[in-house]
């Protein structure tokens, strides 16, 4: 990496500019995928876009979008919470239950929740584990406290958490001013702050941070209350969507939730990771496996099928430009 | 005694203390009844997660970063074609054994080259084929029951006094990957990756073709264990993988490998997979509801992995 950073500095000022013209291709890669995917809708069916078939098209992306940014604050940390799935199913079942009807309680267990996730970041630092078990533990965990509060689907979303689901503001659809709240507050707290940038640093170079002085364990702590906090909004949105809850109703989100970080621009390991791409990425993922695939008359059957090709191409594209970008 | 405490360094040793802990648990909840029994099922159930614990851990030992996330969606599609090939019909039954082989094969190759051709961490690789995968395995297996020929179930069920068939097969296959991992080039080329990738570049080890062998070979193994869980639970589904995500990834870690590659631990799998095993065994005896099974699953893999602790992390 050293090595790589002092050959930059001698580069001649044309392949400078050369890369950096690549770097702005790779960072508008994400808006690209999703407009070619809007593109590829406007095409098939006109009348999709419009006020009506927006919010009909988004109408899932708004729990994707904060449970992709749940994933991202782990990413950033140089981990993986393949657990993010089953919590949002778990936060499901609370919130259509004691949300509902013992509204202290509710709130006392799911602040509790996101403690734990905080102590889960703790152990993971202290006792130096692979952050993949831990959360694939943790994921049965979660599953298991789902299925004893709610054991058949059912439940009642609360009332004010309906209302604000249904909002429908003039003009822009109500997924789309979510989606647009949710990019601007994560992308100024994590880009634009000053503890934003250690909290990154700890995955980009958790040594010299250390050596600076900052607490690694807390880092790892934040990061992890964060992906809670995140996760917790995301299980609420859905209830507060889909009305009632099952303790199955998240499952698909670890993977959703990886790949939009991915799609979005983050990279596995360093800390670089993009709030907005990432919710461009969820929203892109959002409209590719269902809607799109239902226009172009491809069978339910390939829709996860959609989500790994789409995430193929946009990684392979990636390659392309980042040769263009050394 | 210092035998004894040369076998307490083995790290090993704890998965099948473990093991042996949970089921001496069961039988003195029970009374002494059925322990046997006991012992014989949790072989029958172990030897699946062995086989893909035993492709996972090579593929684990490459070094930080590595691990197949396409096992399940893998052992759901071979699961399906090798059903399909055998079609119910005896004779066809090696001929199907091959089909699963092949096609996991091709999924393990097709994932070195998305890690090879994108330059991608093999966590995303392998996820997109899993992706992928798993389409093709809903929409070829759709609505399909498809049962095993008999002379296959028996094979996949057969014991003789009290021990599976099957399970003397894996255990002498684990003594082949022992035996492939420590004393053959292969697998001390497999190890050098893992400790250190550029080392062993250096050292003349060829390394794109050893990490490809190795996904190849992981995801031969998960196609073998598709064909044979089928012919065990005498049916294919498209669920039929899905719990060997987090069982091969386990089995690996609780049995002594190290996440960080370069040094691996053929019998821990065994040990882990036994107490994996027993342990739902355990907590099924206890009488306790699904949701109270999958929290103390949860929490005990969880309390095993802080106990071992103390390496660096996957990625």
């Amino acid at each position: 990496m050293t090595a790589a950073s002092v050959e930059n500095g001698l580069r001649s000022s044309s392949t400078r500019r050369a890369a950096a013209r690549a770097r702005m291709l790779r960072s508008l890669l994400p808006a690209l995928s999703l407009a070619l995917v809007l593109m590829a809708i406007a095409w098939l069916n006109p009348r999709a876009i419009s006020y009506f078939g927006f919010s009909l098209m988004l109408n899932l992306a708004i729990p994707i979008a904060l449970a992709t940014i749940a994933q991202m604050f782990v990413i950033s940390g140089n981990e993986l919470d393949l657990s993010i799935g089953t919590f949002v199913g778990f936060v499901g079942c609370v919130t259509a239950t004691w949300l509902k009807d013992a509204p202290l309680l509710g709130v006392a267990v799911l602040a509790g929740s996101i403690g734990v996730y905080a102590l889960l970041g703790a152990l993971i630092h202290l006792r130096n584990l692979p952050s993949i078990v831990v959360t694939l533990g943790m994921s049965f965990v979660w599953q298991g406290l789902a299925i004893l509060i709610l054991p058949k689907p059912g439940g009642k979303a609360p009332d004010w958490l309906l209302s604000i689901m249904a909002f429908k503001p003039p003009l822009i659809p109500f997924p789309i001013i979510a989606a647009l709240l949710i990019a601007a507050v994560v992308h100024f707290g994590l880009m634009r702050t000053s503890y934003g940038v250690i909290l990154r640093g700890s995955g980009g170079n958790a040594a010299a941070l250390e050596r600076a002085g900052w607490s690694l364990l807390r880092t790892k702590i934040v990061l992890f209350a964060l992906t809670g906090l995140f996760g917790v909004l995301s299980g609420m949105a859905l209830i507060g969507i889909t009305t009632s809850a099952d303790a199955n109703i998240g499952n698909g989100y670890t993977l959703l939730s990886i790949a939009g970080v991915i799609l979005g621009g983050g990279e596995f390991v360093g800390g670089r990771v993009s709030p907005i791409g990432a919710v461009i990425g969820a929203l892109t993922l959002a409209l590719a496996a269902s809607p799109l695939l239902t226009f172009m008359h491809i069978p339910p059957d390939w829709q996860v099928a959609a989500n790994g090709a789409i995430l193929i191409i946009v990684l392979a594209a990636r390659v392309l430009i980042s040769r263009r970008e050394r | 005694m210092t035998s004894l405490r040369m076998l307490l360094t083995k790290p090993w040793i704890w998965s099948f203390l473990g093991a042996l802990l949970v089921w001496l648990a069961t039988i003195a909840f029970t009374g002494g009844y059925g322990g046997g029994g006991m012992i014989t099922a949790a072989l029958s159930l172990a030897v699946f997660t062995v086989i893909v614990g035993v492709g996972q851990m090579f593929v684990i030992t490459l070094g930080p970063g590595n691990v197949d996330l396409s096992l399940p969606a893998n052992i759901g599609l071979a699961s399906a074609v090798a059903m399909k090939v055998m079609d119910g019909n005896d004779s066809m039954i090696a001929v199907g054994l091959l089909a699963a082989l092949a096609c996991g094969m091709a999924i393990g190759a097709a994932n070195y080259l998305l890690i090879w051709a994108l330059r991608i961490p093999p966590i995303i690789a392998t996820l997109s084929a899993s992706f992928i995968i798993q389409s093709i395995d809903i929409s070829y297996g759709r609505g399909l029951q498809i049962k095993p020929p008999p002379g296959f179930a028996d094979f996949a069920n057969w014991q003789i006094l009290g021990i599976p068939v099957l399970a003397m097969l894996t255990v002498l296959f684990t003594i082949g990957a022992a035996i492939a991992l420590q004393r053959m080039i292969y697998g001390r080329s497999v190890l050098a990756i893992g400790q250190n990738i550029r080392a062993a570049w250096l050292a003349g080890v060829n390394v794109g073709r050893i990490r490809f062998f190795t996904y190849t070979l992981c995801g031969a193994l998960g196609g073998i264990d598709g064909a044979l869980l089928a012919g065990y639970f005498r049916g294919a589904n498209v669920d039929i993988g899905n719990e060997y995500l987090l069982a091969s990834i386990a089995v690996v870690v609780i049995g002594g490998t190290s996440v960080a590659g370069g040094k691996a631990n053929v019998p821990g799998v065994w040990g882990a997979a036994l107490f994996l095993v027993l342990l739902l065994t355990m907590l099924n005896t206890f009488g306790v509801s699904v949701g109270v099974r999958l929290v103390l699953t949860g929490l005990i893999i969880v309390g095993v992995i802080t106990a071992a602790g103390g390496q660096k992390a996957l990625r």
